[in-house]
């Protein structure tokens, strides 16, 4: 494990070159409810290349945690495709599915209720090797002490039962379980957000520890703004289900050309940025999934929408190579002075 | 500022009163009912011991008082029987009745509860109309009938009443399954591939044991008392003696010997209360796991 | 940044310090806490769960559910000890002169009265008018607090509102008694960004234009520096530093105030040349309550703890703007 204190991070904000490890285009997710149809995700698409970190970020109600949900398909997708390296896991049956999960895994975001209270630590984590049939009982106990090693836990853990550990050293065992398997895609479902930020600064070096060391791809959902920018080569902006903007984290940051990411960059406010938001902020509140706006979902809130915003929806159009973004009249200009201040001060 | 530094781990627990058995036994309602269950299991063990003859042989004067006679402590009932060799001998028919019909229901209510609740859909509409139907016909009527079409013995009669009583538990099994079907601890077994079986078994249906067991122990008492009526209408197993059977028989000199009814009534009692007892218990320890410290 | 009027303050916490009360004795969740605000000023309590933020605002307005309970100290209101009112004196007090806002509103909400009718009741309880004027100062608050439509949301139901709604609602309700105090727990802590910007100014003017003096708990750093004059930091129970928000960013005294600004993700932190810094850790964990060390709390997860640290509690001491309770103070900079 490296000792020193900058780690340089890969290539960011170029167009994927390498061989995507992960491919979703189109991707949709429609749910039935008593109220009517919930168009939870619509057209999304990206890519995720080997060792490569892709920040998803949104309020609720944007599809960020259907889409992590739909990738490692709990959720069954209502069109598009998914393709793991090769092979396409759009339809899979469970059977099928059982194989690439070695492949694919997921860290959820409450270890405490995704931990079987009853197991202790060192059988949950050689579940998985024992459901994929790897390795002699005495070989699976050498890994799993090797896994605790990797997240930092003590080789003792494995004889405790989750409850007797505080929330970060829980989302560490989360974190050793999905990493059991030696997968190339983790989607990270929110892993720090029930944590405290001292923990949370742990676990978050942790991932970028984990990920140097194993060449591992992560799908990242967060709804905090610097978790995702300081974790990601790479950020999909999310509204209402679908992607509004998708850059390198750098060109994203300064250069925010959707109205939504400028609204969204402005509110936060973080220690090191301005001390006023820039604008007036966003009125009102996300509307209703039940009952979508026409167009471009955002034009009820948008401060520069137009005539066209409320009768078509924006394609993705390229900005840059690599930085996308679906508005009509997109901000492609210079940096707006808020956020100049943020990355110089 | 280095390495994630390895984290350390506060002491280990091993204070058996925080156990499930510790917590029980501090409570004194669940000790009285486990030191009572005790009581009477030990009757069932020892009853060959502490009485060699047949119970349901004459033995000695017919209606003796209880301490009348130092050979009968309880006294004899109108055949002459030992009504203590009765009692002892009965715990063993009540328990075995009741222990093995509620071993029936369980196996047949987790079952159906577990496969309506974890697939849903199709599997669950059926089998909850087939529930739905044994819980509108009356149970101890519906015992009756059985027992009478397939004649008293103490198979049929521990059938008839595991068979009969099955349904509320599955619909608590069926409720559970359902909600931890759909938690992140089912989420995350099919993240890792693992099988309904291995997800059924291994994850959902331990952690939905807390209330079955608690359930259970009612279950025990209601087919005790279920056993007793039945005897009591003389459609008990002529070949053993029970509690309920007993209670049928000193019915006709309940005018002039009570006792010969109420002492196998009290046993009945006191096994029920037992097992209530317990089920309480039971369910203050295990509902209130979560809450540590 | 600093609005504050030199007056007295009208809200004087002296010494305060609350317990659980257990089978294995007294245990202290919050030890010697002082602090005061001034009117239209903005205080911000911050610390890591645990840190005993939450039981103290709930001390303010007398709320300390048990097990717990305050076992020393005085909450001033305007000149009056609220720890020594009765449970009736206390309740004329809430509401009129000290409010409180929750993180939920939902659980604080009466699901089957309209949000009209809470607000109503509100003011009725502390205010003999009649029902029509009550209903009309309704109105005006649920326009006071942006609500738009407030006719027609004043015959809704709680559950028909959207969380940035109900969080109106619940400030709407609160100034029902135009109080000198509003107690702000974690408000926005559940709702998103752009709503929870929307909030935060929403309260921020409400101090300019009233002059409420607010007590705002959060464990947001970000919103702090936007939106708080100063700031009181709390771990294991006990403040650590307190300062004018300015100075507690660019100067942070107390080692743990620090390595909490520190691990905090900075903007543009690979921006320079593709380059991620290590954000930095406080290692270790918070200590439970049953074992608190016997000097400074933060001392086994301290960089600069030694001898003297181990020992004793330092007191807080006069830095700059404000106080810090650390044998080291000031020298951080070391680190």
């Amino acid at each position: 494990m490296p000792s020193d204190a900058v780690l340089a991070a890969p290539a960011v904000s170029a167009p994927v070159t390498a061989t995507p490890v992960l491919r979703v285009s189109g991707l949709s997710v429609e749910y039935r409810t008593a109220r009517g149809v919930v168009h939870a995700l619509d057209n999304v698409s990206f890519e995720l290349a080997p060792g490569e970190t892709l920040g998803i970020v949104g309020e609720s109600g944007c599809g960020k945690s259907t889409l992590a949900r739909a990738v490692v398909r709990l959720l069954d997708p209502s069109a598009g495709t998914i393709r793991l390296g090769e092979t396409d896991i759009t339809h899979a049956t469970r059977r099928r599915m059982r194989a690439a999960r070695r492949d694919l895994q997921m860290v959820l975001q409450d270890p405490a209720a995704s931990l079987d209270p009853r197991w202790t630590v060192g059988d949950l984590l050689a579940e998985p090797l024992e459901i994929h049939g790897i390795g002699s009982r005495a070989e699976r106990r050498a890994r799993v002490a090797d896994l605790l090693d990797k997240v930092g836990l003590p080789p003792e853990a494995a004889q405790r039962r989750p409850h007797e550990f505080s929330g970060g050293q829980r989302q560490r065992i989360g974190i050793a379980r999905a990493l059991a398997l030696e997968p190339k895609v983790v989607v990270l479902d929110e892993p720090v957000s029930a944590l405290d930020v001292s923990v949370q600064a742990q676990i978050l070096n942790l991932l970028t520890d984990l990920q140097r060391t194993l060449g591992v791809s992560f799908l990242f959902i967060g709804h905090d703004l610097s978790v995702v920018e300081y974790v990601s080569d790479r950020v999909a902006v999310m509204y209402l289900g679908r992607i509004v903007e998708l850059g390198g984290r750098d060109s994203l940051w300064r250069r925010p050309a959707h109205p939504y990411t400028r609204a969204l960059l402005d509110a936060a406010p973080r220690i090191d940025g301005p001390s006023a938001p820039a604008g007036p902020g966003l009125t009102g509140d996300t509307p209703s999934p039940y009952d979508l706006p026409s167009g471009c979902r955002f034009h009820t809130r948008c401060p520069i929408a137009a005539d066209v915003c409320r009768r078509l929806a924006p394609a993705m159009q390229a900005l840059s190579p690599g930085h996308h973004v679906a508005c009509h009249f997109p901000d492609s200009g210079s940096e707006p002075p808020s956020m100049q201040s943020a990355i110089n001060s | 500022m280095a390495l994630p530094e390895t984290v350390s781990l506060p002491p280990a627990r091993a204070d058996f009163r925080d156990t499930t058995v510790g917590r029980l036994l501090r409570r004194p309602s669940a000790l009285l009912g486990l030191l009572l269950l005790a009581g009477i299991l030990a009757m069932a063990a020892f009853a060959d011991i502490a009485f060699t003859g047949d119970p349901l042989d004459m033995a000695g004067m017919p209606l003796l008082r209880p301490g009348e006679d130092a050979a009968f402590p309880l006294g004899t009932d109108m055949m002459g029987r030992d009504l203590a060799s009765g009692i002892f001998h009965g715990a063993r028919v009540s328990l075995l009745i009741g222990g093995v019909a509620a071993l029936v229901s369980l196996v047949i209510g987790i079952g159906i509860g577990a496969l309506s609740g974890y697939y849903g859909g199709r599997v669950d509409r059926a089998l909850m109309r087939v529930t739905e139907l044994f819980q509108t016909i009356p149970p101890f009527l519906f015992t009756l009938a059985l027992v009478a079409i397939l004649q008293p013995s103490i198979a049929t009669i521990t059938a008839a009443i595991g068979i009969t009583s099955w349904s509320g538990l599955a619909r608590l099994v069926r409720a559970e399954v359902l909600r931890l079907r759909n938690s992140e601890l089912a989420q995350a077994s099919i993240i890792l591939g693992a099988s309904d079986a291995r997800i059924i078994f291994r994850h959902i249906l331990p952690n939905a044991l807390a209330p079955v067991i608690v359930s259970a122990s009612i279950l025990v008492a209601t087919a005790i008392l279920t056993e007793s009526s039945l005897s009591f209408l003389g459609l008990g197993d002529p070949n053993v003696v029970s509690w309920g059977g007993m209670v049928g028989a000193g019915r006709e000199t309940i005018r002039t010997d009570p006792h010969v009814a109420a002492i196998p009534g009290v046993a009945i009692v006191i096994a029920v209360l037992a097992l209530n007892l317990l089920g309480d218990g039971l369910n203050d320890v295990l509902s209130s796991k979560g809450e540590r410290r | 940044m600093s609005h504050a009027v030199p007056n007295e303050p009208v809200l004087a916490v002296d010494g305060l310090s609350i317990g659980f009360q257990t089978r294995r004795g007294l245990l202290p969740a919050v030890r010697e806490l002082s602090f005061s605000v001034r009117s239209g000023e903005m205080l911000a309590i911050v610390g890591e769960s645990g840190c005993g933020k939450s039981l103290t605002a709930l001390a303010l307005l007398g709320l300390i559910p048990p097990p717990g309970r305050v076992t020393g100290g005085t909450v001033r209101l305007e000149g009056r000890d609220l720890l020594a009112l009765d449970e009736a004196a206390l309740r004329r007090v809430r509401g009129a002169r000290i409010a409180m806002i929750f993180q939920e509103p939902m659980t604080a909400l009466n699901p089957v009265l309209t949000v009209g009718e809470q607000i109503m009741e509100a003011i009725l309880e502390h205010e003999p008018v009649s029902r029509k004027a009550a209903r009309k100062r309704t109105l005006a608050l649920l326009e006071r607090v942006r609500i738009p439509d407030p006719e027609r949301r004043f015959a809704e139901y709680p559950h028909r509102l959207s969380g940035g709604m109900r969080q109106r609602v619940m400030i709407a309700m609160a100034l029902a008694g135009a109080p000198a105090v509003l107690v702000a727990d974690e408000p926005t802590t559940a709702l998103d960004v752009t709503i929870q910007a929307q909030i935060l100014s929403l309260i921020d003017e409400l101090r300019r234009e009233q002059g409420t003096a607010v007590v705002f708990i959060t464990h947001d750093l970000g919103v702090v520096s936007r939106y708080v004059d100063r700031v009181l930091v709390m771990y294991a129970g006990r403040k650590v530093e307190e300062r004018d928000t300015r100075d507690l960013f660019a100067d942070p005294l107390h080692p743990y105030t620090r390595g909490l600004i520190a691990a905090q993700p900075r903007a543009g932190a690979g921006a320079a040349g593709a380059v991620r810094e290590r954000l930095a850790e406080i290692p270790g964990t918070v200590p439970a309550l049953a074992a608190m060390p016997a000097g400074c709390a933060f001392a086994p997860r301290c960089p600069l703890a030694d001898e003297r640290c181990v020992q004793a509690v330092p007191p807080p001491r006069r830095a700059g703007s404000g106080l810090v309770a650390c044998h080291h103070a000031g020298e951080t900079h070391a680190l």
